[in-house]
Formats: structure tokens, sequence, C-alpha cells
């Protein structure tokens, strides 16, 4: 075991993909030499040189559809877009190919890649380095969307993504890179696409949640557990598709509330499919409405501290929120 | 440079490109505006009193020798992150600059919702910027275009970076203004990096010049360290443009002086000889020994600027700090259009 934070614990997934594996590669923009803008592929270039771990022009486009090819020939490519904010001009080949290949040539070509993107708000980067659009791509069929939480999570997802034989969109809340550190088990260790973790059990309420939200909805658990005596069932989905339908519904089946929490705008955001799969699936256990908890509905995270302050999602607005919910 | 006053060289040429010895001073004093609020906003970002930077220095010259065709409240820019000094000849003053880098509630370019170094102004025809690299191209080819279908007598300029020029919409934009003849001017500021990532990673061919051939108009490369070099192409583009013979493609190469950015350390990447080199391509100094040499600049007058600049930017950042902050209550206005409004 080794206390890791969040970004030590993607790179060091890299570096053991890029050792078991000759055909893992790592391409985007300052990946290599400078080791990324955040420093999430810092010494691989020099470990693995500059093909395996390629700076590329400035171009997502390229980025995303030459990975694409390569994985056609057989290469597993951890794709970077430097902010999931420029991940737009990649749009077409994530959302019309990559997507889209499996199923389009009759399983011929299935495309085994990852395409890491930083996310999130709350790091004073205003509307283009803050966003968090994981809705566009949880809402296109074909890809899997993956959120971490936790170092452990991260390394161990990320180990799972380079290995799935499917297109991997890795969201990693840039917040949460040096946030904190925690344990993650050395070596091999694979945490599974699709299974969601209960981080904290609880039994008056639900809140589901991933990426910088777990982090926020447990500090918010501890909140209502010491001033309220609410226990609250924090849920890190993990992964947003697919999704663990199954732990879902089992939270609700045992609290009855549920409160859907993400930093992205509340209308048609990720939290709307989580909220409908309740309201369908678990009607008869809910004893309360299915609430969200969102990020306005502004077309970006302003710039100026006070209003950043007013976009984020922080533990308070969790506990507030959660209380009104609880007091239904 | 004092030693050098008194020693008259060779011409300038300035007057052969239409420019008066008064213009070329005046472009002068300009860089070095440009150059002391950048300096002035690293020491407020030190003092975090600024959250971040990104620099113009060492591309001054290229900016301000590009924008000087550029008809005030008639054409128009399409600014890129680094554009200080071409935001100023369009218009932008030191206080305007140094408002929105501080994100006060009434800075002209966006109320304090942006990051620094996003420049835009409706009232002096600057669009507004976003981060996403490349995508005020295309604005600039539609401002073109709007022109053209209008049959109005207007410029459109744009500025981005070599890497940049690498984007898919560049190629689209250039093209379909080669298609039509837009009135646009295309100034790839060339600073040999792109972060990290050095011309030859970036650029097939080296040359992003050489593209404009394919396209169907002139591409041209030229000293941006160079005012008169530069000043000489944009006034050759900008005449074509208004001729109605369409786009150019000005490839300046310029030195990026500081990291990319304040959250960037370039001795990571750049080998410390050449770091060290950069000193040598300021084009501030550059272009004062050469104003010097005929005998334009002489030490008073030199002295006198640097007065009168520091003045100017003590002035305007004390302004800029004593407006308000933007009020939270506003945050959720303008997504749309309001009523009235
Ligand atoms: C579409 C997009 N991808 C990535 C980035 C991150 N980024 C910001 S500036 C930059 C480098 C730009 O280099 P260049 O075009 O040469 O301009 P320079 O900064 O050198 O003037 C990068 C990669 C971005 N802003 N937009
Ligand atoms: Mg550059």
């Amino acid at each position: 075991m080794a206390e890791l934070n969040i970004l030590e614990a993607i790179r060091i997934a890299m570096d053991e993909e890029l050792e078991r594996d000759p055909n893992v590669m790592v391409l985007g923009e300052d990946v290599g030499r400078k080791g990324g803008v955040f420093g999430a592929t810092e010494g691989l270039w020099a470990k693995y040189g500059g093909k395996r771990v390629l700076d590329t022009p400035l171009t997502e486009a390229m980025i995303a559809g030459a990975a694409a090819g390569a994985a056609i020939y057989g290469l597993r490519p951890i794709a970077e877009m430097q902010f999931a904010d420029f991940s737009y001009p990649a749009f077409n080949q994530i959302v019309s190919e990559i997507s889209r290949m499996r199923y389009r040539s009759n399983n011929a070509f299935g495309l085994p890649m990852v395409i890491r993107m930083p996310y999130g708000g709350g790091v004073h980067g205003a509307l283009y380095h803050s966003q968090s659009n994981e809705a566009y791509f949880t809402s296109t069929v074909g890809l899997k969307v993956v959120a971490p939480g936790t170092p452990a999570d991260a390394k161990g997802l990320l180990k799972a993504a380079v290995r799935d034989p499917d297109p991997v969109m890795f969201f990693e809340h840039k917040k949460t890179y040096r946030l904190f550190k925690a344990e993650v088990p050395d070596g091999d260790t694979v945490v599974p696409i699709g299974v969601a973790d209960v981080a904290r059990p609880g039994k008056h309420l639900s809140i589901f949640c991933y990426g910088y939200m777990r982090f926020c909805a447990l500090e918010a658990a501890e909140t209502l557990a010491r001033e309220d005596g609410v226990e609250a069932e924090v849920v890190d989905l993990r992964t947003l598709r697919p999704l663990d339908t199954e732990t879902v519904l089992a939270s609700v089946a045992k609290t009855g509330k549920a409160l859907v929490v993400h930093e992205a705008n509340r209308f048609g955001g990720f939290g709307a499919e989580v909220a409908a799969i309740i309201a369908e699936q678990a009607f008869e256990h809910l004893d309360g409405p299915v609430t969200r908890l969102a990020g306005p509905d502004v077309p970006g995270v302003p710039f100026h501290h006070s209003l950043e302050d007013w976009f984020m999602l922080n533990p308070a607005k969790i506990v507030e929120a959660a209380r009104g919910l609880v007091a239904y | 440079m004092s030693a050098m006053a008194n020693t008259k060289v060779a011409e300038l040429g300035h007057k052969a490109l239409g420019l008066t010895d008064a213009d070329v001073l005046a472009m002068y004093r300009q860089m070095l505006l440009a150059r002391a609020v950048d300096e002035r906003m690293w020491l407020m970002q030190r003092a975090g009193k600024i959250a971040f930077i990104i620099s113009g220095q060492g591309h001054e010259a290229a900016q301000i020798a590009t924008t000087w065709p550029m008809r005030p409240n008639q054409d128009w820019l399409a600014p890129y992150y680094r554009s200080i000094a071409s935001a100023i000849t369009f218009g932008m003053s030191p206080e305007d600059i140094v408002t929105a880098h501080l994100a006060k509630g009434d800075d002209v370019s966006s109320g304090g919702r942006q990051m620094p170094g996003h420049y835009g102004a409706a009232r002096y025809n600057i669009v507004s910027l976003s981060s996403p690299v490349g995508t005020q191209v295309l604005h600039a080819v539609g401002i073109a275009m709007g022109a053209w279908v209008k049959g109005e007598d207007v410029v459109a300029l744009t500025s981005f970076g070599e890497g940049t020029s690498n984007q898919g919409e560049i190629h689209e934009a250039m093209n379909f203004a080669g298609v039509h003849k837009l009135p646009v001017i295309f100034v790839c500021e060339n600073n040999g990096y792109a972060i990290s990532v050095p011309l030859d990673q970036q650029v097939g061919g080296l040359s992003v010049a050489a593209r404009a051939q394919g396209y169907g108009f002139p591409g041209v490369t030229v000293d941006g360290t160079d005012p008169l070099a530069c000043y000489a192409a944009a006034r050759e583009a900008h005449d074509r443009a208004t001729r109605g013979e369409g786009p150019t493609l000005i490839e300046a190469v310029v030195h990026r002086l500081t990291s990319h950015s304040s959250d960037d350390d370039q001795r990571r990447y750049r080998d410390p000889a050449e770091v060290e080199d950069l000193k040598q391509h300021d084009p501030i100094p550059l272009f004062a020994s050469r104003l010097a040499a005929v005998g334009l600049l002489t030490t008073e007058l030199e002295e006198q600027y640097r007065a009168e600049v520091k003045a100017e930017i003590n002035e305007a950042s004390k302004r800029a700090e004593a407006r308000p902050e933007p009020d939270v209550a506003t945050a959720e206005r303008w997504v749309y259009a309001e009523e009235g409004g």
C-alpha cells in the first residue's frame, strides 16, 4: 500500500500499463517532454521514449482520430485532451467514429482506447477550463464513461479502461488531483468498470455522486451525522456508463430518499438519467421526491472568485439539500 | 544606446512605407506601454491580485505593426490571448486591460466572467475571445464575409499562434476566405513553441505562410521583432483587402520571452542557452537602437517615454483596483437576451 494523490495514481497506472503491454501508448499535447500541463505523464517520455509517449500538434481531432486508427491497428492508445473543455474539436471523431465503430462494422472493428480528460471547476479556470461536460458523452451510446473520486479508483479504473475492448472516456476532476492522499493497493489491482462504490453506508437518504462530489458528499455526510443525527449513504457511481443500476436501486430501497449531486449544470445533466431510473424502478421505495443538486444553468463557471463560489457545489450546499429532503 | 545615438547609420526606411518620424516614435512608445502593462500585471500576479497571466512579451513589435494600418471604429480584431499590444492599438486602454485582469464587475471584456488574457470589447471592434484556440479565426472570416455581403469597406484582422495554425478550423477559415477573396488578414505569431511543443513537432514543412499558396492568396514570413517589416506586410495586406483582392497570411516570427503562462516553467523543456539568448530577441531594445541610430530616439526622449508610460500604468492600475467587484446577483444574467436589454 502506498499513500498517493489522484494525480500520482493516474501516472502510476499509465506507467504500469506502458510497462506491461508494448501496445499501450500515450499521446496528446505537452504529454512528452513537459510531462503534461498537470504533470500526469511526468517521467514517462524519458522512460518510454517519444514514440510511445508522443507530443502531438495542437489538434484534438487528430489526437482522437489517430488514436482510433491506432486502436484499429492493434494498439491501445491513451489519448489526452488537455482539458475536457478542449475536446470539442475531437467531438466529431468521438461521436461519429469512436462510439459507433463497433456497431457499424458489425463487430469487425472495436476500439480499445482511452480518452483522458481533466474536467471540473473550482480552480479559477473560468468558462473554458472548468467544464463538466460528461453528459455529452454519457448520452453517446457506444462510449463508456468513468469518473473516479479516489486515488485507488483512479488507478484501478484507468487500468481497467486501458484493458477494456471498447472506448472509455476517463474524466479526472482536476480539483481532486492533489486534494488528498489515500491508500492505493500496490501492483496490478484493477477496479472493474460498471461497479459503483458505497463510500459510506447510511439509512436516512442516499447521496449519489462521482468525482470531486464524492469528497464533498462524504464531508456533508459527516456534518449531517454530527449535527442532525442523519445517516446519509454516499454512493460513488464511479462509472457513469454503464451505470451500476443495481447498487443505485438497492440504496434507494434501503433509504427511501435519493439526492443526486453533480457539478455539471442541472438541465439535461447526468443526474436526470439517474433520477429517471430511480423514479421508474424504485418508485415504491421512495419516501420523497428524487432531488437533484447540480451546477447552475449558466454556460460555464464565471471567473471572479465570488462568481465561481456561487457556481461551485460544496459540502455546505449538499448538507442544505439533504436537510430539505430528509425533512420532506 | 546613448553611444549609438550620435552615430547615424543606415536609413530606417520608414518614410518609404509612408510612415513619419512621429509614427515610428508612436509605435515605439506603444511597444513600451504594452510591455509596461504586461510587466505590471506579472507583479500583480505575484502579489496575489491577479490569478493568472499569459503574456505578450516578445510579440509587441509584430502586434503593434500589424495592427497599425487598421482603421479605428471601422476595422475589426479577432485577437488571441497574447494580443495585449494589438488590443491597445484597437483602443483598449491600460486601465481596461488591468481591470479585465482583475476581473472587476465593469470590465469591458467580460464583467469579470473570463480569465485574464481574454481580450474583447464591443466598443473597440474587438471580438470577445474564448479559450479553445483558433476559434476566433473563423469569426474574423465571418466579419469579413459580412462586409463583403453588404459591400462595406471593412477589414478584419485575426491573430493566433503557430501551434494553433494546425487546428482544422484554421484550414476551414483560410479556404473559405480564399474562395471568396474576403477582406481578412491572418496574422500567425510564430514564437516557435506551443506551450512545450516546438515548431518541428508541430508544423510539417516548418512554414505556416507557405500554406497560403494552397488557399490562393499570398503568405509572407516576416521578422516579428522588426516593426517596419511587419508594418510593410500589414500595409500591403490591408491595401489588398480594401481593393477586393482578398486575404493575406502574415507569419511573424517572434520569440516568447516568458514561460507560456504563469502556470508554466519553460526551463523544464527549453534549453538553458536558448532561454538565456531570448534577451537578444527582445523587440523593444532592438527597435530602440535602430531609432537611436538614425537619431530619432534620444536618451532624453527615451527617458521621457519611460516616465510617461510608468505614470500611465501607475494611474491605470490604481483606478482599475478601485473599480467594483462583480455583483453575484448578476451571475445568471445574459445567458439569453433580456426584455428591454
Ligand atoms: C483547442 C485547445 N486545445 C488546447 C488548448 C490549451 N492550450 C492553450 S495555449 C496552447 C498552446 C498554443 O500555442 P500557439 O498556438 O503556438 O500559441 P502561443 O501560446 O505560442 O502564442 C495550448 C495547447 C486550448 N486552449 N485550446
Ligand atoms: Mg507558439
